[in-house]
């Protein structure tokens, strides 16, 4: 597969009253065409702040991109012009975001919204950008479709609109889509339907997908890869498969053990992760996990890990391994387990 | 976190309800919310149907989980037990006690024995009470501890919910999410409630800070004896909390069952349909499960269809589930299924 992305040593810091706050700091990540790459990590760890480095939406001040390439197509994003940079956004690489009635113009019909960024970005004339708009509506799932397209946005339901985004970002074909909760508003049973149309259309199109999500769930079904965020930077990466089976940074070790599954029919006691993540306006001296490890040794707090090849493929940032390796310490909660 | 174990006080009422026996029972829950228009004189249009027409009961000990997409009228369902809402129709029992004939200060009285924890730890809180205060209000309400001995039921309250007692001082933007929904459970607490109707507790936290919330709410479970309506819509989360599941749908009961006999042979489509909707956090296991995908949305609760109120969006719907609603019935001991085609 041919590489399509490629992230080096991003660094995105907010220079507030309080300090810098280093939000990305030095990632390096790559997605090959048509694979679909998920970012987990908790509330916090930079995982909004990478993907809207790499769509250059940083708001300056106070953030500023400080460091690193980012490479799409062989080209760095970050040295392109601004108006190179727009004819991109919205057109090679597409966006999706959480809530979609602040993504969608209220004061437009849900047509006029589509017809506009496909004659912006395909050349279609009215009529042709008015068919194709129809059938990218039927393409999602949207009933009546030549009827709803007169509808304003909130006119249709939370579920709906996140399909409209999705037939306006997949509309101009992209090679990258990035998604960022995109799912996280809406129920369930819509919460499917919404990810298996997202599914089904990249794969159609052989589009590659950035996905932002908190839902583990989410990530096994449709994730090829993980990377794994902790204070920003990544702790963890690998095929999702792996990453689910032997996670080997703590803080993934802890994630995954701390959601209940859907097919448990023990009662098994969660597991949990005592404490806060760093303030990332400190300068932090050895592993930005370690007050919260299980697994620390005196060397976490002095020397801060690299992200190395711990197998083919699976890479992690961390002196111990949780799949062998003794805890130094008992997890949080397992004192309370008795009753 | 170490939870000290201090007997409750010598103010706790006695409950004249056993671990086991039922503790409330519900019949024909009904809750309307008029639509009114005109400019002048208001004047009632439509209803909607929040709630229309719920039997079930929860036993004393048990957490009662109850599932459903957004606007199926959980959250009602609590607040009606509660009598925060007075319900258009039905009976609520508490102990012996019918709830909807209750007034004033009979059923301020009765309060006590029922509580809510919310949601929202953000904006359920008062930014200008500190956490003292909003532990110790409802105490104040109840003309429960005065003096000293309130103060050091507060502290036992927040040792108990695994906050450091000193925190008594300070104010609720000092805290976490998690910190805040540890306090709005000690709030709850405080009065030695019966039952607790905890709505969406988890909902708004970060999956590690979640865990931490559940596994205190099942201690305090244990340790006080503790009877729960668990509201939720992480499916996962109520399967693991819950002792039995109900599964709502446009203000009416779908299916209830032993969390187990729903989670493992669901009967209804509707439950299996959102079961499969929810992805298995395992990728070798989810990668091979078949899913039924709904089409379409959830209609309004105004102009509730005919017939069974899934009928719109159900893969296995005939001419009768257009036509008659179909009864609670108990389709195998403990398991209640409201379907035509089961
Ligand atoms: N405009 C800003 N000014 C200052 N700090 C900011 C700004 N935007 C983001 N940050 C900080 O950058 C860090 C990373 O934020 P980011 O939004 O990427 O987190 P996230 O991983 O997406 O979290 P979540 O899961 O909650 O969405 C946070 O500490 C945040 O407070
Ligand atoms: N006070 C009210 N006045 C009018 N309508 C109401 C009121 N409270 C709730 N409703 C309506 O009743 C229905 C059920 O609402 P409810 O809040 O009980 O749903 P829910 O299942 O708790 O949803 P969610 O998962 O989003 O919290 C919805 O259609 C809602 O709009
Ligand atoms: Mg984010
Ligand atoms: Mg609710």
């Amino acid at each position: 597969m041919a590489r399509l992305l490629e992230v080096n040593n991003l660094k995105t810091y907010f220079f507030t009253d309080e300090g810098v706050v280093r939000a990305v700091n030095g990632v390096s990540w790559h997605l090959d065409e048509g694979e679909t790459l998920a970012l987990v990590g908790e509330s916090g760890s930079g995982k909004s702040v990478t993907a809207m480095s790499i769509l250059r939406l940083i708001p300056n001040p106070p953030g500023r991109i400080v460091d690193g390439t980012v490479l799409f197509e062989g080209k760095d994003l970050l040295k392109m012009s601004d108006s190179e940079m727009r004819s991109i956004r919205g057109n090679r690489i597409a966006m999706v975001f959480q809530e979609p009635m602040t993504s969608l113009n209220p004061v437009l019909t849900v047509g006029a919204q589509i017809r506009e960024a496909l004659q912006l970005h395909l050349g279609l004339d009215e009529d042709g950008a008015n068919a194709r708009a129809v059938e990218l509506l039927e393409l999602v799932g949207i009933p009546e479709a030549d009827q709803r397209i007169k509808d304003y946005p909130h006119q249709f339901s939370g579920g709906m609109r996140q399909r409209v985004m999705i037939a306006m970002a997949l509309s101009c074909n992209p090679k990258l889509l990035i998604a960022d909760e995109p799912t996280t508003a809406l129920d369930v049973t819509i919460q499917a339907q919404v990810l298996e149309i997202m599914a089904r259309l990249a794969t159609e199109l052989n589009t590659a997908v950035l996905v932002i999500t908190h839902n583990l769930g989410v990530v096994a079904r449709y994730a090829d890869r993980v990377n794994v965020m902790y204070a920003g930077e990544i702790v963890e990466s690998g095929s999702a498969i792996e990453v689910f089976k032997r996670p080997r940074m703590p803080y993934t070790v802890g994630l995954m053990a701390s959601v209940p599954r859907l097919d448990a029919t023990e009662k098994v006691r969660l597991a949990t992760i005592e404490g806060q993540p760093p303030l990332l306006i400190q300068e932090i001296q050895g592993c930005p996990f370690r007050p919260r490890c299980d697994w620390a040794i005196d060397k976490c707090a002095t020397d801060h890990p690299e992200l190395e090849e711990k197998e083919p493929g699976h890479w992690a940032r961390c002196h111990r391994n949780p799949q062998t390796d003794e805890r130094t310490r008992m997890p949080a909660g397992a004192a309370a387990a008795g009753n | 976190m170490t939870i000290q174990t201090q007997t409750q006080s010598s103010k706790a009422y006695e409950s004249t309800v056993k671990h086991g026996e039922t503790l409330v029972d519900v019949q024909g829950l009904k809750m309307y919310f008029p639509v009114t228009a005109g400019l002048f004189i208001q004047r009632k249009v439509a209803d909607v149907r929040a709630v229309d027409g719920l039997d079930f009961k929860v036993t004393k000990g048990e957490t009662l989980g109850l599932v459903g997409e957004s606007g199926c009228g959980k959250s009602t369902t609590g607040r009606a037990l509660l009598q925060l809402y007075r319900p258009t129709a039905g009976t609520v029992n508490f102990g012996g006690t019918e709830l909807t004939k209750l007034k004033g200060t009979e059923l301020r009285r009765f309060r006590r024995r029922m509580q809510m924890i919310f949601q929202d730890p953000f904006s359920s809180l008062n930014p200008r009470m500190s956490v003292g205060q909003i532990i110790g209000e409802p105490l104040a309400i109840h003309g429960l501890y005065k003096g000293a001995e309130r103060r050091e039921r507060i502290q036992y309250i927040l040792q108990a919910v695994g906050l450091n007692p000193t925190f008594a001082r300070r104010y609720p933007h000092e805290f976490s999410g998690g910190q805040r929904q540890r306090i709005g459970i000690g709030r709850a607490l405080a009065v030695e409630p019966e039952f607790i109707v905890c709505d969406e507790p988890v909902s708004a936290l970060d999956v590690s800070i979640q865990a931490q919330v559940i596994n205190l709410l099942e201690d305090l479970q244990g340790q006080f004896g503790l009877t729960y309506l668990f509201i939720a819509h992480d499916l996962a989360v109520v399967r693991h909390i819950s002792d039995r599941v109900a599964v709502m749908y446009l203000g009416r009961m779908m299916e209830l069952a032993d969390r187990n006999e729903l989670y493992e042979n669901p009967l209804h489509p509707y439950t299996k349909a959102l079961l499969s909707a929810v992805p298995i956090t395992d990728p070798e296991l989810e990668r091979k499960r078949e899913r039924i995908i709904l089409t379409g949305d959830v209609p309004s609760p105004l102009r509730p269809p005919p017939g069974c109120v899934f009928n719109t969006r159900c893969p296995i719907a005939v001419d009768e589930c257009r036509e008659r609603v179909p009864e609670w019935r108990e389709m195998a001991p403990n398991h209640f299924v409201a379907c035509h085609r089961v």
